[in-house]
């Protein structure tokens, strides 16, 4: 099997079909200067900067010095925006302290032949994918720039060099600054061979520099989509079928429509209607009000039980994909001295970011235009495409601040069209559609749900030789991008136990083992939720890994390493993480360690939990010592706090969150009961950024997917008790 | 009809009785420093003062805040100054995506005037704003840091 990729681009498929049907002239048109119609576009007051010419498609310098940086991916909590402006910087040796950023437009990058690459913010692939073509759109236009100060000089160019924007000509001692020689540069014919540096020569890359975006984060005065405004601008609450796949059949705007504030009751599409207010919150009063009739379709009666029927039978079943193989671990197992089996599940799960999905949109038969918060603005923009039905030289995206992601907000657009198809019923008023929190629940994209069989097969003497997993349920792209099957196998669906790449194995020294996938699709959509398919992948194998390691009569940690002789970097944060947390010597007193390891997202990730539990089914999380192994750290300050926050993310699934199902919609509605964790269950993290070079891994999520495995292993060393379903609510856990 | 006195300054405001103080803020008194984020008083993201008090604004109504001194992020800060919180929240880099921030900062601000040097306790049980990012260790760090400043 070939590597496999995760967070799949849908939007380079449906950029392609969105910009199929409209021809082949987007190369064309869209002339107007670029960072001056984005920033009135946000509102922002343009004024000089409208004439500086970039120096090229990455680096704006304004007269005064000013170095305008702009970034593709995008910006919602992780830190992509300053990690992928120091890579520019880096190379373009300008004065970190005058570097700002904007974002492109999708529209400026059509007409321009896609020169900033791929705009999706998924898969933690902001920085390893794009590291090498931003780092040489800064040095191209750092050679530019001193090529123009060398043609102003009248000297060769290798006689120059920059630093800090400052260009000197070593001979002479003359000086310039960027800002003075950036209009020449524009001018400057770009070179086409510009060498890297060096990573030992890197000063910015590496360097925990704070954050471009923190201040108006502080002070209110971060523009986020809930917050953008035009003038005129209505709002609008939407209500799409709760039973997916069920359509709208009826609805009786008389009773609303004379209530305050009420302009519009609209059918969106085929599933779902919205109330057009002067207010939100009139809009979604309004909304509640209404009487609906839905036509609830083939899932209506589809429950979690049914649902949970279902993938058992896959467990036994005797078609499955295989996703890695080693030896013949049937057989293997068949001949075993002694075997152990356990069943895992794990539940449909919410990204639940704080700001619920929203857009605002604005249409007329000659223009369609969007601003939101998105993870892939290419993908938004094919969403506004076949959305308003106009070609893509009439359509804008503009992005703005996300109130996080987490993965609902890049291959699923489906907010983007129903605020499209309600800007298209009243055109020329602009829009902002803003969903609930209800229906950000039960409108979700969820992780998808599965169980798993593991079984093991040890020799007489206590040698592990045979491993079989068994995964039962839903694969993601089967529903998401069917194309990326293979043969019908959804390769994804096997992170954190591949053959090879960024989600390899990591204890391929086991001689016989067989990982296989009975797929099993209903009908509540999946998504790519913050880590994807390694967070139950993780849990299945590392607590059965425990679950191995107690049956062995064997240390989990010298049972683990025995497994892992193949896989030095895989064990090299594991180590770290371990003995930095004090594995082998005494815990606190009542203080109990779990371990657990993967690799995702071409990272190498570890944690050591320490936790102690009051009165059987209290849980207290005290420490945990995480370990990650990125390849290069671009900002280690930043890498340490998504460490942190992934296990905030993780563990609150593990303990609280799951999505249930009956008469085929989702039961929970809000954070009342789809809690979250709050300060007081934080534990103290101690992050070990431990990068080894020579590959580029993500951090966004990698770090999630090892927290509740750590945790339940420690419950377990500290119970004897092993919770195979989740959350740990439902076992009448409580996290303190 | 309700006269608001928002950051002292006064707004009238057309609300009927149910609507909450948060759209009332939002909408009509036009600051959106104060957020939405779930509308049943759970997340805190909504979270201004109130004559000195956290109060999550999506749970109290707009004509019930008549009178009072509401304070929003906006606020904060005098004349560009940040607050000793909110320099704090620049120091330790606390936000990550930022949505949850604002009201995280309100109700850290009441918390340290009531209670100069919050004990981990004081915090644990002052402090329940949800942050899905996960800031919460930074949050700590930037509460003592603000209370030792």
């Amino acid at each position: 099997m070939s590597t496999v990729k995760t967070m799949p681009d849908l939007s380079r498929r449906s950029f392609i079909i969105g910009t199929a049907a409209v021809g082949s002239g987007l190369a064309l048109g869209l002339s107007i200067p670029f960072g001056a119609r984005t920033a009135r576009a946000a509102g922002y007051t343009v004024s000089w900067a409208e004439a500086t010419p970039e120096v090229n498609a990455w680096v704006v310098i304004k007269p005064d010095d000013t170095v305008v940086i702009r970034i593709a991916r995008s910006e919602m909590g992780q830190g992509t925006l300053t990690g992928l402006a120091q890579m520019v910087a880096e190379e373009l040796e300008c004065d970190w302290s005058k570097v700002t950023t904007e974002y492109p437009t999708p529209g400026q990058s059509v007409a321009r032949k896609r020169v900033w690459g791929d705009f999706s913010t998924g898969g933690s692939r902001g920085i390893r994918e794009s590291h090498e073509y931003v780092r040489r759109g800064g040095a191209v236009a750092r050679t530019m720039l001193i090529q123009a100060a060398a043609d102003e000089w009248k000297v060769p160019a290798a006689e120059c060099s920059a630093a800090n924007s400052i260009i000197t000509h070593g001979p002479s001692g003359r000086t310039t600054t960027y800002g003075k020689v950036a209009e020449a540069a524009s001018k400057v014919a770009q070179p086409k061979d510009v060498p890297l540096k060096d990573p030992k020569d890197w000063k910015l890359i590496g360097k925990s520099v704070h954050r471009l975006d923190t201040v108006d984060k502080v002070t209110g005065k971060m523009i986020y989509t809930a917050d953008f405004t035009l003038p005129g601008m209505l709002l609008a609450a939407i209500k799409e079928c709760p039973v997916f796949g069920g359509k709208l059949k009826s609805f009786d705007a008389a009773k609303v429509s004379s209530m305050r504030g009420v302009k519009h009751v609209l059918q969106v599409g085929d599933s779902a209607v919205a109330v057009v207010a002067d207010s939100w919150w009139r809009a979604k009063v309004a909304l509640d009000a209404l009487p609906i009739v839905w036509d609830e379709g083939a899932s209506a009666k589809v429950s979690s039980a049914s649902i949970a029927a279902t993938l058992k039978e896959g467990l036994g079943a005797e078609q499955a994909f295989v996703g890695n193989k080693n030896g013949d671990a049937k057989t293997a197992l068949a001949g075993a001295a002694k075997k152990i089996e356990a069943v895992y599940a794990h539940p449909y799960l919410n990204h639940a970011p704080m700001e619920p999905m929203n857009t605002v949109a604005r249409y007329t038969p000659e223009r369609c235009e969007v601003w939101l918060g998105t993870q892939n603005g290419e993908a938004s923009f094919a969403a506004v495409l076949a959305a308003s039905g106009l070609p893509a030289d009439k359509c804008e995206v503009y992005k703005l601040m996300l109130g996080s992601g987490f993965g609902r907000r890049g291959a699923f657009q489906d907010y983007v069209r129903q605020a499209v198809l309600i800007a298209k019923q009243i055109p020329g008023v602009p829009v902002k559609l803003q969903w609930s929190r209800e229906e950000d629940m039960t409108q979700g994209r969820y992780h998808p749900i599965t169980q798993c069989k593991l079984t093991g097969g040890f020799d007489a003497n206590n040698n592990l030789t045979a491993l079989h997993v068994r995964v039962s349920g839903q694969s993601i792209l089967t529903s998401v991008r069917p194309e990326a099957l293979v043969n019908g196998m959804d390769p994804a669906v096997f992170q954190g136990m591949a053959p090879s790449g960024e989600f390899e194995f990591g204890y391929t020294a086991i001689p016989n083992y067989l990982v296989d996938h009975a797929m099993r699709n209903p009908h509540v959509p999946p998504g790519f939720w913050r880590g994807v398919n390694i967070n139950q992948n993780a849990i299945y194998m590392e607590c059965f890994m425990d679950e191995l390691a107690q049956a062995a009569g064997q240390d989990p940690l010298e049972f683990r390493r025995k497994l892992m002789v193949k896989n030095p970097k895989h064990l090299a944060v594991l180590n770290a993480a371990a003995e930095r947390a004090g594995w082998g010597t005494p815990a606190p007193k009542g203080v109990f360690r779990g371990l657990a390891q993967m690799k995702g997202y071409n990272s190498f990730v570890a944690a050591c939990a320490e936790v102690s539990v009051t009165g059987g089914n209290k849980v207290k999380v005290h420490r945990i010592v995480a370990a990650t192994d990125c390849g290069y750290a671009v900002n280690p300050s930043l890498i340490e706090r998504q460490i942190a926050g992934s296990f905030v993310y993780g563990l609150s699934a593990l303990f609280y969150q799951e999505c249930t199902v009956k008469n085929g919609r989702i039961e929970q509605t809000n954070f009342h009961n789809y809690q979250s964790m709050r300060v007081a269950q934080m534990p103290k993290v101690e992050a070990i950024v431990m990068p080894s070079g020579g590959f580029w891994g993500g951090v966004g999520e990698p770090t999630i997917c090892v927290a509740a495995p750590a945790v339940l292993n420690a419950i377990a060393a500290a119970t004897g008790k092993r919770f195979r379903s989740f959350p740990l609510k439902n076992h009448g856990i409580t996290l303190v | 009809m309700a006269r608001l006195n928002v950051n002292g300054k006064n707004y009238d405001v057309d609300a009927e009785p149910a609507m909450p103080l948060l759209w009332a803020i939002r909408e009509q008194v036009g600051l959106t420093g104060t957020k939405y984020g779930c509308g049943v008083a759970q997340c805190g993201a909504c979270t201004v003062h109130i004559d000195g008090a956290a109060v999550r604004s999506c749970a109290v109504s707009a004509n019930s805040a008549a009178g009072k001194k509401i304070t929003t992020i906006e606020g904060l800060a005098v004349n560009g100054q940040l607050t000793k919180v909110q320099k704090a929240w620049v120091e330790n880099e606390v936000p990550q995506c930022g949505y949850c921030q604002t009201g995280m900062v309100m109700a850290v601000s009441a918390l340290l005037a009531k209670k100069p040097k919050p004990t981990e306790a004081d915090i644990d049980a002052a402090i329940t704003n949800i942050c899905r990012c996960g800031t919460f260790q930074q949050v700590r760090a930037a509460i003592h840091a603000a209370a030792n400043s």
